[in-house]
């Protein structure tokens, strides 16, 4: 890793225009958006050259904060608006920040398909279990059981996991880790950026105020033991019996293989097209 | 307007294309039909529909950027342009749905695209959470609607005008709109053009509206020469990065616009945002953004409103239609001149804007204004509107919603009750 200097997330934040921030005290979402910088930063990328993009929630207003290239869109079409970004300007690096609700309810379609093309898109899908921008109503990520304030009685729907969710639907980059394991982060979104084609980090988060008061989770250092004392890396979940594995958030890089990337598709095909003149366009 | 010349097209210049023994039956033929298209370029004038005239002038127009997802009776316009596109070094997506199409156009045009997507009411009004994004944050796109019968899937195969208000309307809140309705496919091909060229001189999503049976009629066509199609792109801020404003107040309401990856790294935003973009909650800040979006509109009527005006000289009345309703009440007045009625036709190339002031000027001159409209009363009350000073009887109106055209019979029958 380069050898960073100490204030290294002040150069990359939008100091002097929109904060202080909308997040609650405890939220999880500044250490992540510090991971990110952070990975940025290391991997000394072209910030001109870098687009943040992101939906609706609060994992969502990350992107007014960073001075980047931002957009922040409508609820759920996040990875839609990325995906022109993406096929018109295939040089930029394009991160998506979301979250369960904003990237598995309203906008599972456009992460499916992403998934499915292999386009080079950097997901970090911020999982708090809750939307907590409307207050505390139940996710597609609400465990079985727990209570929101649509849920008032429990939730009886079993949740996503949303990363087996993203390998079925033919990711060729799957993560997860937790707003505690902070370099494992910044490592995984280094090696998502890296990565040709796309990639899915699931960043599980706390949020005190609404999820962890409705569940009587404690404040956020009691939410944050939880993710050290009740997850396990992918590498032990094979020497340990199962007891100890039931229940436990697996951490880790699920998948990471080569396939082809759909823009670099896309390039083939244009140049192929152009050398015979759509003569062989019909196939492949 | 583009000047028709006999010179020889640009298009004639694109090689031959032999028929390949492809393996799908659509993609054969579509390429059949391009073919077809291509030798026909050549002769100058052609047979062309009105979708294939929507993507050609697309072309013409510089679009280099399309998302769409198949809908009848647009496809045709995807279709072409999935294998256009790629010979011209251009991006075809079909995405998963039409919420991710306007949205991808949207993306694309944020880095410099010229986009476009096609699409027909049960699409379009998915779209329509996106187009008033693309307004709020003006951003230029075009978004082609193909109208077919409605509500909901009602008959995707017969034409009905029925959009002509959700065009206006169909995205919450108050937003501008521009939107363009050809009668013909000569002026489907120039009008698309003109979207194009609207959307990136006014930076919004200008909606292109096209009959279903004007979007699947061939007629035959001479388009222009390349040299002749008046092109527009957007506005490039020249400023250095600090000073760059991505809404400027200070340049008539049409600011520069920068791309994503020029080195200005603005934010784009949804919520009510202040001159650079960035989300306010002040009273202030969100009523001048309120205004910028109307008064971009409204104080550039002349340059956006288009009517055509015919027999209206001496005419005492007049049918105001868009369309191809208007094509059938050009025939109609025909007739009824060829039986000394003087009538005449008002008919909007733009429709939003509403052209009030041409229309009222005109309007003054008759005694009864008759209004023939596919579907149950969306013009009528534009009309109503402009002419307060006219009795219920002096406006009258024809409405059909049952996937036949209205005839030039039909409104023959009705000048004929007038008189």
């Amino acid at each position: 890793m380069a050898n960073i200097p100490q204030k290294v997330v002040h150069q990359y934040l939008r100091h002097d225009k929109k904060f202080p921030h909308v997040w609650c005290a405890g939220c999880s979402n500044g250490i992540i958006l510090g991971a990110i910088i952070r990975a940025i930063a290391s991997m000394e990328l072209d910030r001109d050259n870098l687009v943040m993009v992101s939906g609706i929630g609060c994992s969502s207003r990350m992107p007014v904060y960073i001075d980047l290239n931002t957009l922040h869109t409508l609820h759920g079409r996040a990875i839609a608006f990325a995906t022109g970004i993406k096929m018109h300007k295939p040089k930029m690096k394009v991160i998506v920040v979301t979250g369960d609700g904003d990237c598995t309810a309203i906008g599972g379609n456009h992460l499916i398909h992403a998934a499915r093309r292999n386009i080079d898109l950097n997901v970090i899908l911020v999982n708090n279990n809750i939307y907590g921008m409307t207050g505390g109503q139940c996710s597609p990520t609400t465990p079985y059981g727990a209570f929101a304030t649509t849920a008032p009685y429990g939730n009886i729907e079993p949740d996503f996991d949303i990363c087996n969710l993203v390998l079925g639907a033919g990711a060729s980059f799957v993560a997860r880790t937790t707003a505690f394991h902070v370099v494992e982060m910044q490592n995984y979104i280094q090696a998502a950026i890296e990565h040709p084609g796309f990639s899915m980090i699931e960043v599980l988060s706390a949020c005190p105020v609404i999820y962890g008061r409705l569940n009587k989770k404690g404040g956020a250092p009691q939410m944050m033991k939880e993710f050290r004392d009740n997850s396990l890396p992918v590498t032990a979940v094979d020497k340990l019996p199962p007891d100890q594995v039931e229940g436990k958030i697996i951490r880790g890089i699920l998948r990471k293989e080569i396939r082809p990337e759909y823009c670099a598709a896309y390039a083939d095909l244009v140049s192929r097209v152009q050398v015979t003149g759509g003569k062989n366009d019909a196939k492949i | 307007m583009l000047k028709t010349t006999a010179s020889k097209s640009t298009k004639a210049k694109t090689p031959k294309t032999p028929t390949p023994a492809g393996p799908k039956p659509s993609a054969q033929r579509t390429k059949s039909k391009l073919n077809e298209l291509q030798r026909d370029l050549e002769r100058k004038t052609i047979i062309m529909q009105g979708n294939e005239a929507v993507a050609y002038g697309a072309l013409d127009a510089g679009v280099n950027f399309f998302a769409g997802y198949p809908i009848t009776p647009s496809t045709e316009v995807a279709e072409i342009l999935s294998a256009e596109l790629p010979k011209r070094g251009g991006t075809f997506i079909q995405m998963e749905d039409e919420i991710a199409s306007i949205c991808a156009i949207i993306g694309a045009s944020l880095t410099g695209a010229k986009s476009l997507t096609a699409t027909s009411g049960p699409g379009f009004s998915l779209m329509q959470e996106g187009i008033g994004f693309a307004k709020i944050t003006e951003t230029p796109c075009v978004v082609v609607d193909v109208q077919r019968m409605g509500p909901s899937t009602g008959m995707p195969t017969s034409p009905a005008q029925g959009d002509i208000m959700q065009a206006k309307w169909g995205s919450h809140g108050d937003s501008p709109a521009i939107v363009l309705y050809p009668d013909s496919v000569k002026e489907s091909y120039e009008l698309t053009i003109r979207a194009v060229n609207l959307a990136e001189k006014y930076r919004t999503c200008v909606i292109l509206l096209l009959d279903e049976v004007l979007g699947h009629m061939r007629e035959s066509v001479r388009l222009p020469d390349m040299a002749t199609v008046r092109v527009i792109n957007r506005i490039k801020p020249t400023v250095p990065p600090h000073w760059y404003k991505h809404y400027d107040e200070n340049q008539k309401y049409l600011s520069p616009l920068a791309s994503f990856g020029d080195g200005y790294r603005f934010h784009v935003s949804g919520l009510t945002h202040d001159v650079h973009g960035f989300p306010t909650s002040k009273s202030g800040e969100a009523a001048e953004m309120m205004e910028r979006l109307r008064k971009k509109i409204s104080y550039n009527i002349r340059d956006l409103v288009q009517i055509e005006s015919y027999e209206m000289d001496d005419a005492k009345i007049a049918i105001f239609a868009a369309g191809i309703t208007a094509r059938a009440a050009k025939e109609a007045i025909v007739m009824a001149r060829y039986e000394g009625i003087k009538v005449g036709l008002l008919r909007p190339l733009t429709i939003w804007p509403f052209p009030d002031d041409a229309v009222r000027k005109m309007l003054r001159a008759v005694d009864t204004v008759i209004v023939p409209e596919l579907n149950q009363g969306q013009l009528i009350h534009e009309i109503r509107r402009l002419t307060k000073d006219k009795s219920d009887s002096d406006v009258l109106t024809i409405q059909r919603v049952n996937g036949q055209l209205i005839t030039p019979n039909d409104i023959l029958h009705k000048i004929k009750e007038v008189i």
